[in-house]
């Protein structure tokens, strides 16, 4: 990474009274997961490049309890959810981003019940008004002319109707988007949904992030673009599983942005 | 003995449209099993959900074929049933064709019936081709054998022979004007049947005037029988489409409810202020603590049980379902059907017991569905989105988890590990929430 990343913490904010005009919710995924974290600092890095003022949890950032609620704790989620809000509250936070879908739903669906609400926005939705508002310029660059396949995650799309704002922004990278035989209100899960994603899958005939795959492949693209942590993990195993990784990249729609002016 | 026919009539007519009522009460008691869902908000938006996806059938043209043989099947039974009005007051008053004074509109209208009687007579056998001879993924599903396959096929016969029926009537009835016989007024176009005359070339008037009366009594008859075998089959969605679209959910669908009773135990857990024993007393007086998440019928909501009854069992969830794509045992269509299934049973241990259930050591859990295939959703809401009537499996399967985490600790072993993770340190890994920051100052 060219310059070193600036990332405020709200502990650091608040300490010389200062409100940054948006939260980064990085999530679990996004802290831990060695992926993940790629995807995180590509967010980061245009945030910082678009002069972004914003800030994150840090070390008082918890899970929002999105596993736990769908895999039928709805005890555990509660308790994550109301200590989350408790921090967020007394940050007086108003709006966050985040780049995982499962946490852009519950924080901005099921929280509110809660006594959290706040403007939540899925990092597409973000990266894609920071272009409509000039903060930032893409022309081209080096996806340009590249066969990418966008790979809808089930709650961004189906769970929110949010389709159109990572297509945008693949368009804009002058990039040939081809469409999957089920995309948008039809995507096929990446198989990772509802806690699956920590768990071995039941008894089947395949794994349903080869199915995925394999519906990805069809469509011969260079790049695989997802939009959420889990999902890319599933579709870089299916890839790998299919031993395509050396012509066939998995990428965060972040990544796109953040990487195609990189030489 | 003049008024016999009538007389006849009459009590066919009482006899199923009581029959009916009887079931239909059945129908309610059973969904009044369910939890009280009071649903009051966006009575608009509701509306017009109602009139947009069951009234204009939006969500059954997302697959064309099917949708519009599905559209052509559904405005004939909805456009002949003016016929069928008809047909009543004919029967109870003794009169023959009573609208025919209506003279051109007469004849449109009777036109357009037959047009239409033709039409849905191709859709059915379009329909049961699908089914029996191309045998389509989503018919032959491990469900869909015994009495669910033996259903489908009989609501296909039943409609083809109502249709017969109707158009052989007219046919009848069509060449007995021609013969100028008594009664017979000539009115009506018979677009369809006018070609049937060629069966009725040289009979005889009073076999004419038999085959037309068979017709015309069978046809009735058949429409009271459909009405009640209604309560016993799939079918019951022709009229429970209409509250289920009312009903169903607004709104994001990523959005889960969250739990009311939780919601009050986590309160009293995070506010330091609070008795603890300020509601003890509620156990002392041995009211029952609530249940998490359902086992039974009797702890989903009465929406959930009018979901299963609307079930016609098409399985378009099914076929859009990854973990069922993927060859797992979960079929959303099965969530349904067992729902269903197992509502049913208790209704006829309530009916055998006069009203009280005598506990059979059955529950939906395990001797219906199974836990493999509540595990084995990925809660990607396919299913939902998939349903031509806003029928919402997933949150039975999202119940159903609750139950077997929260009242029986039976998540998969992965999954404590995960709900451990999130308990000690804010993740479902075993990281430290103290790294959780570490990411920005790696390289």
């Amino acid at each position: 990474m060219e310059s070193e990343l600036k990332v405020p913490t709200m502990a650091e904010l608040s300490a010389t009274g200062q409100q940054p005009e948006v939260l980064f919710w990085v999530g679990c995924a996004g802290s831990f997961d060695d992926r993940a974290k790629r995807i995180t600092k590509a967010f980061v890095k245009i945030l910082n490049r678009a002069q972004v003022s914003f800030a994150v949890l840090g070390t008082e950032e918890s899970c929002t309890g999105d596993p736990a609620k769908r895999a039928g704790n709805e005890f555990l989620f509660q308790m994550q959810a109301v200590s989350n809000i408790e921090v967020l509250n007394a940050y007086e936070i108003k709006k966050v981003v985040t780049a995982c879908p499962h946490c852009f739903n519950t924080l901005k669906n099921e929280y509110p019940e809660l006594g959290g609400n706040y403007q939540v926005m899925h990092h597409t939705q973000f990266l894609d008004e920071l272009i409509k508002n000039g903060k930032i310029t893409l022309e081209g660059g080096k996806f340009k002319g590249k066969r990418i396949t966008y790979h809808d995650p089930c709650y961004l799309g189906r769970a929110n109707n949010v389709y159109q704002a990572p297509r945008d922004l693949i368009a804009k990278l002058d990039a040939e988007l081809v469409e999957m035989k089920n995309c948008k209100k039809k995507g096929l899960c990446c198989g990772a949904g509802g806690a699956q994603m920590f768990k071995e899958p039941e008894k089947g005939d395949k794994d349903v992030n080869i199915e995925r795959t394999e519906q990805a492949l069809e469509t011969k693209p260079d790049i695989i673009a997802a939009a959420c942590p889990f999902c890319n993990t599933m579709m870089t195993d299916g890839v790998k599983n299919k031993e395509k990784e050396g012509a066939i990249r998995v990428m965060d729609v972040a990544e796109l942005i953040a990487n195609s002016e990189d030489p | 003995m003049q008024y016999l026919p009538n007389i006849l009539f009459v009590a066919a007519l009482v006899a199923g449209i009581g029959f009916f009522i009887r079931n239909v009460k059945k129908l309610a008691r059973n969904i009044k099993l369910g939890k009280k869902a009071v649903i009051t908000d966006n009575t608009s938006m509701r509306w017009k959900n109602m009139l947009r996806i069951a009234l204009g059938q939006t969500k059954m043209v997302v697959r064309p074929i099917p949708g519009l043989l599905h559209i052509i099947v559904y405005l004939g039974f909805i456009i002949i049933n003016i016929e069928v009005l008809e047909i009543i007051i004919d029967g109870v008053l003794g009169t023959h064709r009573i609208f025919s004074s209506l003279g051109r509109i007469y004849d449109f209208l009777i036109a357009t019936f037959e047009i239409l009687a033709l039409l849905v007579i191709i859709a059915v056998v379009i329909f049961w081709v699908r089914r029996n001879l191309i045998r389509l993924r989503r018919f032959i599903k491990p469900e869909m054998t015994g009495w669910p396959k033996t259903d489908a096929n009989w609501i296909l016969y039943i409609e083809l022979i109502l249709m017969v029926l109707f158009l052989t009537m007219n046919g009848a009835d069509y060449q007995l004007q021609h013969l100028d016989a008594a009664h017979y007024t000539k009115a009506g176009a018979f677009p369809i049947s006018q070609f049937f005359t060629t069966f009725f070339d040289g009979m005889s008037m009073s076999s004419l005037i038999l085959i037309e009366r068979s017709a015309w009594w069978l046809h009735i008859l058949g429409i009271l029988f459909f009405l009640n075998y209604l309560y016993y089959s799939k079918h019951l969605h022709i009229l429970l489409a209409f509250p289920n679209t009312y009903f169903g959910k607004l709104g994001p669908k990523g959005k889960f409810n969250n739990l009311e009773s939780v919601t009050n135990e986590v309160r009293l857990m995070m506010d330091p202020s609070a008795d603890p024993y300020a509601n003890s007393s509620e156990v002392e007086t041995g009211e029952e603590v609530p249940k998490f998440g359902a086992s039974d019928v009797m702890d989903l909501t009465r929406i959930q049980l009018l979901n299963a009854y609307t079930c016609t069992e098409c399985g378009r969830c099914t076929n859009e379902c990854p973990a069922n794509q993927t060859g797992k045992k979960l079929s959303p269509r099965k969530i349904m059907m067992d729902t269903r299934d197992r509502l049913e049973e208790v209704g006829k241990n309530l009916d055998a017991n006069k009203g009280i259930f005598e506990n059979d050591g059955k529950q939906l859990l395990d001797d219906y569905i199974t836990r493999e295939e509540l595990w084995a959703c990925t809660s990607c809401n396919a299913c939902v989105e998939a349903c031509p009537v806003s029928i919402d499996p997933l949150s039975i399967i999202m119940d159903m988890r609750q139950y077997l985490v929260m009242e029986q600790s039976a998540a998969p072993s992965e999954l404590n590990n995960m709900m451990g993770n999130i308990e000690n340190n804010g993740a479902p890994w075993p990281f430290n929430q103290m790294d959780r920051l570490n990411w920005a100052k790696e390289d």
